[in-house]
């Protein structure tokens, strides 16, 4: 149980440092067209050839010229369109469930099924011990028949 | 005591699913409600508009449709980037001070928008009606839009009437409309 738990834990760890690699304070066009949603199709902008996503693409150049950081940029477009612009929510606040929770629920689904895999491992029910093999060496006969021949042998004794 | 657990388990995860299927309904009703109106519209019917907070452009302000009862309305939503919203403000404004004093308002919904471009628009084309700021448009799917520019009326009483227009209006289809915005008995 306790390697279990250190394995989810570094699952978390993983997931955690590959969500934070991004480099704020310079951002490009092309990783921000996949950051942000077009509130036309409701795709990420790189995919969207429509009015408002070709302005915002405008709009993300002339805050790149100028310098601006990616939080800035995120500000200035979620004060307009609403958090709903963002393709991940943010990492904080309510927010930060929707982070947690898929890695929580992938955690203890796999603590379920580790646990249920030991205890279906240890409940499993011993195989029988093979039956001693009969006298002249061929497979062991059935008790019954053997019972069976038994008292033949008497009756044909006496 | 494993037993309870898994019964508990059972619950929250039977529960989940109650939860997740009565989002997609409530969902699913939103839009149905949308595009419900205007087929009501058409049938002669005249429907209740969706119940939607907006914001001024400036967002310092609140705006409900109900704040107009007792008014006739024009519900233009538009976008600055939208080309045949560039024809249509010039006749809106002309519409709203023609009108205006025989009890017309008309309602500028600006979405999917920039705020400086919608104020940029409004100063070029002088709109003195009043504007309503919908960044991410979640009011369009309440109405059951599906593009710019969409027209809607609504009569003294708060409730929808004529048509709804999908796309540019002309000059006397607006004028009709309006009319039959103003004929409407308060109650």
């Amino acid at each position: 149980m306790r390697r279990l738990l250190v394995l989810t834990v570094f699952a978390l760890a993983v997931v955690g440092a590959g969500c934070g690699g991004e480099d704020d304070e310079t951002p490009t066009l092309a990783e921000l067209e996949k950051r942000y949603i077009c509130p036309t199709c409701q795709t990420t902008l790189e995919l969207s050839n429509a009015p408002v996503a070709e302005r915002m693409r405008a709009f993300i150049r002339e805050r790149i010229a100028a310098g601006d950081s990616r939080s800035e940029i995120d500000e200035a477009l979620v004060a307009d369109f609403g958090e709903e612009v963002l393709a991940a929510p943010p990492k904080e606040g309510f927010n930060l469930l929707a982070w947690v929770l898929p890695l929580l629920g992938g955690a203890l689904a796999v603590g379920a099924l580790a646990f249920a895999l030991v205890r279906w491992s240890r409940t499993r029910p011993e195989p029988e011990a093979p039956a001693p093999a009969s006298a002249n060496g061929g497979p062991p006969l059935d008790p019954e028949l053997e019972r069976k021949v038994d008292e033949e042998l008497t009756r044909f004794d006496t | 005591m494993a037993r309870r657990a898994k019964l508990i388990l059972q619950a929250a995860a039977v529960l989940v699913v109650v939860l997740l299927v009565v989002l997609l309904g409530w969902k699913v009703t939103q839009q149905e409600e949308g595009r419900g109106l205007s087929d009501a519209l058409e049938r002669g019917e005249r429907p209740h508009p969706p119940t939607v907070v907006f914001e001024t452009l400036d967002g310092d302000q609140e705006i409900r449709l109900s704040d107009y009862r007792g008014k006739a309305v024009v519900l233009n939503f538009w976008a600055s980037w939208c080309e045949p919203c560039k024809d249509e403000a010039p006749m809106l404004e002309e519409t709203w001070q023609r009108f205006r004093d025989d009890g017309l308002i008309v309602l500028g919904i600006d979405a999917q928008d920039f705020r400086t471009d919608a104020r940029r628009f409004v100063e070029r084309y002088g709109l003195t009606y009043p504007i309503a700021f919908d960044g991410n448009g979640a009011s369009l799917g309440r109405f059951g839009n599906t593009g710019f520019p969409e027209t809607w009326f609504l009569g003294r009483d708060g409730r929808l009437v004529g048509e709804h227009i999908v796309g540019p209006f002309d000059r006397e289809q607006l004028e009709e409309n309006v009319r039959a915005a103003l004929d409407t008995p308060v109650r």
